[in-house]
């Protein structure tokens, strides 16, 4: 690939006039290729890559010939040059010859595309099965027939810089924007289906380096499929606009060899017996350091979920909280609590808020207008969640909610 | 030619004897007027205004997005700038800015005295400010303007506040006049043409019209009725997008991408009328296969029909559909390309000179052709899973639309305003606003298919920093293009008004002119063709 991405490089300097340095500079952020599709880790990636270059080319050549002739004829046939004009107007020969050779042209680029379409729609015989459910403005990964399943959301430090006027540089963010608290883990090798859908609007995910993009749609179940044939962390993020956080939902792939995926699936299992229905912790020491917050994240969560019997409430952590309404109602409700009015009231203040707790709680349950219901939060962290709306962002109810009462409402 | 040289002076005259009962004085006239110069004027300053204010927008996009993390707005606002920008773009910059000319040129072009049915003209034109006045007021609304996409995606439009029924009232309007200003071209193309004039004799302006004319009459319902059901799903409880009540949000993209690609056609086929008639008269040769570029336009026309889902690659249609699709779309390659084959075989063995129209004529057929490639590269649905929804497609789309659609508008005024006004525009400061402006527009565009194909999406805010540095230069390209279009301005604002200075225009005005229009007098008087003009057996005028 590094031949012909320099190449292109070199053509996209000359094109938009840039000097060598910036090149130089650019390689320092690149994070795979930086000026066209990454050539990717999957079979079907390298097809795709393929025929993307084989098309730039094609346009390149007929772009050639096509300028030529008329920046040729721009100089030579100008009327300083050429006072006289010719006065032919009309050549069927030549019309049949130039409709006829785009046309073979494009048999020639038909042919291989319509391959490499037929094998990304085959979904038969894959190994495992991964459901992907989009919402405003999360990932929800099932590990389908494994018992396994977590959100995935931005990170908090993206989360934090990217908050208006937040003064944070995101250039001291690792990978800004592009990171989440939990990576969707899979094997390398092994075949692997996704099923698609969406709980609210239309999202669509898409990782480069796997050639795979597909809507999730509310209502339907897409189906998609990849085979990773080297391990590491490829990144991707939504492609339908689906609303104010859009921007703000990236999607991490964290591949490992079949043996390590298979002890961090039983590590997911044993942790979600104990843990019941509270979202699995998808990241381990394994992972690189960027995850490490979303590690040191998981541990109140944890605390929280696994030990609901002793949900006194006083026993709920104001920490886990404060982390829950960051990671799932921030995004509209602000971290403040002032909201966007009126599309997304304030906190602060709320009459829902100040209200019966258990209307609040019906309400964080089932949703209502915009806001999605949240019952993939477990008892626990409805709960703790709850009780901090209503104790904090400027509220003093003083009352606090549990796991029990969230358990009846459910 | 001879024999509407011999009208010339009888309509002339004609003219003279008429003036007796010219305009009223004053805003009266502007508001009541039923006369086809007037109204083109009217909806020509009303695309600049349009395309000022889609302006603003766009740089308040480019400032944000000039660098990484959030700087100047809420994210919200931001998906109310991209949604109004192109609504503001597509149905008020470019749709009213080529009605306007066809309202000047089609009566000037085919030799009668005025659009078949005047009084719907005038009624089709003045629905726009307050279809305008209705959409943009939504940013004043609590909750702001629509901010779910130009494309109204249910579920998620379905979110939006009191913008909502605005937006649509505002859609409803903007077809009802788009509707009828349709009507009104096919209906004066097909009854009023000069004698002698026959359909293969028309200027291909005309037949580029005509043809987008019948694909706004095809397509509009289609976009009414598709936000008439957005509009019932929202308050009426029916369920026509909505999957939890038995309904489809994909039917949805379907009705709307079947409006929606003609749509992309209507945009441009007044285009290629426009180069059409510019290079033949720079390059002083007839422009080459006539016949071949009106049934080209034709094929574009049609297959625009059956092409819709290739903006739909990615929902999940079925293996069949996607192949019937991309096959389809390659084959616009086809009547484009002999589009550009016909119009570079003009150019050839010519006598070109290079005033401004031709300048922007032939920056045209270069950039529009730049985005005719990303478009054959983005019918290979294979590989458009790469290319879907990132800013791949948002370079691809300005390509075609603004060196293309927007250059030909700004073409076309280059080349009749010494007709419209009686005076030459400045020619130096026309070539440097052309100069200016395909320098910057590319510098604008072309970076965003090198971050496209890196792996940044379109719609977002905010973006991973190895985005940063084309977003950078694409920033600087949008506001010198911005600033480069003042000089425009001020150019045609020295026609228009004040003309102190200027030189007075000839009739012919260009010396390859070829057509109706260069028989009457400059300005055009405030009749022209009373008594038709009598085509003769030369073959078509300005070909």
């Amino acid at each position: 690939m590094s031949n012909l991405i320099r190449g292109l490089r070199g053509l996209a300097l000359a094109m938009t006039g840039m000097a060598g340095s910036f090149a130089a500079r650019a390689a320092d952020t690149m994070e795979s290729a930086y000026w066209n599709l990454p050539k990717g880790v999957t079979d079907i990636s390298n097809e795709v890559w393929h025929l993307h270059m084989a098309a730039f080319w094609v346009c390149v050549v007929i772009a050639i010939v096509v300028f030529g002739v008329m920046f040729y004829s721009i100089f030579a046939h100008r009327r300083s040059k050429h006072p006289v004009p010719a006065t032919f107007h009309h050549s069927t020969t030549v019309e049949i010859i130039w409709t006829i050779i785009p046309f073979v042209i494009l048999i020639g680029l038909a042919v291989p595309a319509a391959g490499t379409l037929i094998k990304q729609y085959d979904t038969r015989n894959a190994e495992m099965t991964v459901k992907i459910t989009g919402y405003q403005w999360k990932w929800q990964y099932e590990y389908v027939g494994e018992g396994v399943s977590f959100f995935s959301t931005l990170d908090p430090e993206s989360n934090n810089a990217r908050q208006l006027h937040s003064g944070i540089d995101p250039k001291t963010v690792p990978h800004y924007l592009h990171n989440t608290d939990n990576y969707l883990v899979l094997p390398v090798g092994k075949k692997v289906r996704f099923l698609l859908t969406s709980n609210d609007v239309i999202h669509g995910w898409w990782v480069p380096d796997l050639a795979i993009k597909k809507d999730a749609i509310p209502g339907y179940i897409n189906e998609m499929w990849t085979q990773i044939n080297e391990p590491g962390i490829y990144r991707g993020q939504c492609t339908v606009l689906c609303g104010r956080d859009h921007g703000f939902m990236p999607i991490v792939v964290h591949a490992m060899s079949a043996a390590d995926y298979a002890a961090w699936l039983a590590k997911q299992k044993g942790g979600a017996e104990v843990a019941a229905a509270a979202p699995v912790v998808a990241t381990d020491a394994a992972v690189d350091a960027p995850v490490a917050p979303a590690a040191a994240e998981a541990a109140p969560v944890e605390v929280a979920a696994s030990s609901p019997a002793a949900a006194a409430p006083a026993a709920v952590d104001a920490k886990a909280g404060e982390k829950l309404f960051l990671g799932n109602c921030a995004a509209c409700h602000q971290a403040t609590g002032a909201g966007l009015p009126p599309t997304f009231p304030a906190l602060t203040g709320s009459k829902v808020v100040a209200g019966p707790i258990d209307a609040q709680i019906t309400q964080v349950l089932k949703g209502k207008n915009a806001m999605p219901p949240f019952a993939q939060l477990s008892d626990a962290d409805i709960a703790a969640v709850v009780t901090y709306t209503r104790n904090n962002l400027g509220n003093k109810v003083g009352d606090t909610a549990s796991a029990e009462q969230v358990k009846k409402l459910r | 030619m001879a024999n509407t040289h011999a009208h010339h002076d009888h309509g002339h005259d004609h003219a003279h004897d008429h003036e007796h009962h010219g305009p009223d004085k004053g805003v009266m006239r502007w508001i009541k007027t039923t006369n086809h110069k007037d109204l083109g004027t009217l909806y020509l300053w009303f695309s600049f205004i349009m395309f000022f204010i889609g302006g603003l927008m766009s740089l308040v996009i480019r400032a944000e997005l000039f660098q990484p993390g959030m700087q100047f707005i809420d994210p919200e606002f931001y998906n109310q700038m991209i949604t109004l920008h192109a609504l503001v773009m597509i149905f008020g910059g470019v749709m009213p800015g080529f009605v306007g000319l066809a309202n000047w040129m089609v009566p000037m072009m085919i030799g009668c005295s005025d659009l078949a049915l005047p009084r719907v003209n005038n009624w089709g034109f003045w629905i726009l400010p307050f279809a305008f006045s209705m959409l943009l007021s939504t940013l004043f609304l609590p909750g702001g303007g629509p901010a779910g996409g130009w494309t109204l995606y249910p579920p998620l439009v379905l979110q939006g506040g009191a913008s909502f029924p605005l937006t649509i009232f505002a859609i409803h309007m903007l077809g009802i006049s788009s509707i009828t200003g349709a009507i009104n071209v096919v209906v004066t193309i097909m009854n009023m043409r000069a004698p002698g004039m026959t359909l293969l004799k028309m200027p291909l302006f005309v037949w580029t019209w005509l043809i987008t004319a019948y694909l706004l009459i095809a397509v509009m319902p289609v976009l009414a009725g598709a936000v008439t059901m957005l509009l019932t799903d929202k308050y009426f409880g029916t369920s026509f997008f909505n999957a939890a009540g038995g309904g489809d949000p994909v039917m949805f993209e379907h009705i709307f991408w079947f409006f929606g690609h003609p749509e992309v056609y209507i945009m441009i086929l007044p285009a290629f009328g426009i180069v059409s008639t510019i290079i033949p008269t720079f390059a002083r040769k007839r422009l080459f296969g006539y016949d071949s570029m009106v049934y080209a336009v034709a094929s574009i026309a049609f297959l625009s029909f059956i092409v819709w889902a290739h903006h739909m690659f990615t929902v999940g249609i079925p293996l069949a559909g996607e192949l019937f699709f991309m096959f389809s779309t390659m084959l616009i390659a086809v009547p484009t390309g002999v589009k550009v084959f016909n119009w570079l075989a003009t150019m050839w063995r010519g006598s070109m000179t290079y005033e401004t129209p031709m300048l922007f004529a032939i920056g045209f057929v270069f950039l529009f052709t730049i985005g005719g490639f990303s478009g054959i590269m983005l019918a290979l649905a294979p590989v458009d899973f790469q290319y879907h929804n990132s800013y791949f497609v948002v370079a691809h789309f300005h390509y075609v639309l603004v060196p293309g659609a927007i250059f030909s508008i700004i073409a076309a005024i280059y080349y009749w305003i010494p007709k419209w006004t009686g005076v030459m525009y400045d020619e130096r400061l026309g070539k440097i606003h052309f100069w200016l402006s395909a320098i910057f527009i590319n510098v604008t565009f072309f970076p965003q298919h090198f971050v496209g194909l890196a792996g940044m999406p379109r719609r977002i805010p905010d973006y991973a920093v190895q985005f940063t540095d084309f977003n950078v230069i694409s920033t600087y390209g949008a506001f010198l293009y911005f600033i480069a279009q003042f000089i425009m301005i001020y150019n045609f604002l020295r026609c228009a008004i004040w003309r102190k200075g200027m030189v007075p225009a000839t009739a012919q005005v260009w010396e390859g002119a070829q057509g109706l229009e260069w028989t009457v007098p400059s300005p055009a008087p405030y009749h022209t063709f009373e008594d038709p003009p009598h085509v003769g057996d030369e073959p078509a005028a300005a070909h």
